[in-house]
């Protein structure tokens, strides 16, 4: 089956492992990628509940890990959104820690990366911008509205500055979910285009076996970009969330 | 290559032993709207089984039929992770670390106690070891003071003493200079008397030489 292997596209296939029908025409199924979103919750909660198992005083290795993600987000609320950000820390270690465990996990070889498909981001993205104009409307009613109206702007202005303000505020959700699901998928494919050309030039003789070395490095190095880019996309992911949440506990500029 | 509805039993085939496991044997291709195979080379390498089909649905992160399943099992997933993260994990981990945190304020509170305990025994030490040098000193005052006194006293009786010795000694210098001086008195008058009458030949009346005498030694 060599020539799935080399096809970049398809890691990011969405295979049926169980069938539960199409109630209301809508295809519904245990999906891999579902098999892999339960997974993930289950290593973490796995992980951080074992890791803390001993209660200790002085932290062991997993537990000064689990420690230190807690406190990791946690700075990061507090940072971003004040002590008053606190009450959204669930939501945001939640977001952070199943986006960083997402795309750790598929960065192993033959897994599936749940965070390359755009609607998972978008999900995720949609429960960040819901929670924050819900929230934002219950906590302060219409003023939250005065987060489109910049202060200390000529009257003139003020209609194009309402406006662009409300664009800003919509792409949010697009721009937080698309660069995640771009950056999980085309560090992906290039992987996956590298590693394919290793194993074309290395069919193809001994100078296809020496000359495949250089892909191959490119795989490596890749790897390692990689790794950076999932921590990283996982990070920014939860520091705009915090951003946004801020805006929801302190409209008006 | 089935450009139309992808027949099934090709795709288990192509996917069963390519991709996740749990695929095996079970369900059937969920792709139903193939386009044009994406990657030549896919298709240009395997010949005999219809592999490029497992691909040729499209883009699969654009394919809107496996939506509806991930977002309901994304909902359930990301739910209880909330519920699991909000519920469990954090709080265990915040009470893990809110009672270092207690433990350590403690401690330092314990050690800021030990430390003002330890300054007032140094203090009460440094009070004791000044008393003591005091009552030291003071007795070795005292003990300097008895003892002057002391030798004072005995130098004084001593002076007194000598004194005393010196008076008698001086009594008896001139009670014997006085015997000794009536005693020359006595000679002389006898010597004078001697004297004159060697000379006169006749003895002088006692009175007449004693108080020649006198007048002498008076002279």
């Amino acid at each position: 089956m060599a020539s799935s292997e080399i096809d970049p596209i398809h890691q990011f296939q969405i295979l049926k492992i169980v069938d539960l029908g199409a109630p209301g025409g809508v295809q519904l199924a245990f999906t891999n990628s579902a098999a892999y979103m339960v997974g993930i919750v289950a290593l973490v909660f796995f992980f951080l509940t074992y890791a803390t198992r001993g209660r200790t005083l002085v932290p062991g290795r997993l537990q000064s890990l689990a420690e230190m993600s807690y406190e990791f987000v946690a700075s990061t609320v507090r940072q971003t959104a004040g002590n008053e950000g606190m009450k959204f820390f669930p939501l945001v270690f939640s977001l952070f820690i199943f986006v960083l465990v997402a795309n750790f996990v598929g960065l192993i070889p033959y897994t599936f990366t749940v965070t390359s498909h755009i609607i998972v981001t978008a999900a995720l993205a949609l429960v960040v911008i819901g929670t924050v104009i819900v929230y934002g409307f219950v906590r302060h009613g219409t003023h939250f509205l005065h987060l489109f109206v910049p202060s200390g702007v000529p009257a003139f202005l003020l209609p194009f500055m309402v406006v662009i303000e409300l664009i800003s505020f919509l792409s949010r959700p697009i721009s937080l979910s698309l660069r995640l699901f771009a950056n999980m998928l085309a560090g992906h494919i290039a992987m996956k285009v590298f590693a394919g050309f290793v194993v074309m030039m290395s069919a193809s003789g001994v100078a296809g076996l020496l000359g495949a070395t250089l892909p191959l490095a490119m795989v490596v190095a890749l790897t390692a970009l990689e790794f950076l880019v999932a921590f990283l996309q996982a990070y920014v992911f939860t520091v705009l969330t915090c951003i946004y949440l801020n805006d929801a506990l302190h409209p008006g500029h | 290559m089935p450009q139309t509805e992808g027949p099934a039993v090709s795709f288990v085939v192509a996917q069963a032993e390519t991709s996740a496991p749990g695929a095996h044997g079970v369900g059937t291709q969920d792709d139903t709207s193939p386009l044009p195979p994406s990657g030549g080379a896919a298709n240009g390498v395997e010949i005999s089984v219809p592999s490029g089909e497992a691909h040729g649905a499209g883009f699969p992160p654009f394919d809107a039929h496996t939506f509806p399943s991930q977002l309901i099992w994304l909902a359930i997933a990301f739910g209880a992770l909330y519920l699991l993260m909000s519920r469990i994990a954090l709080p265990r981990i915040g009470t893990i670390l809110e009672e270092r945190h207690d433990r350590i304020a403690d401690d330092i509170e314990e050690a800021g106690r030990l430390k003002a305990e330890s300054e007032a025994a140094a203090q009460a030490y440094e009070q004791a070891l000044a008393s003591a040098r005091g009552k030291a000193h003071s007795i070795a005052a005292e003990t300097r003071d008895t003892l002057a006194a002391q030798s004072e006293a005995s130098r004084k009786a001593l002076e007194a003493d000598l004194h005393g010795k010196l008076t008698e000694a001086e009594a008896k210098i001139a009670a014997t200079k006085t015997a000794a001086m009536a005693n020359v008195r006595g000679i002389a008058v006898d010597a004078a008397g001697a004297i004159v009458s060697g000379l006169i030949g006749t003895v002088p009346a006692p009175q007449a030489v004693e108080s020649a005498v006198d007048a002498v030694v008076k002279n």
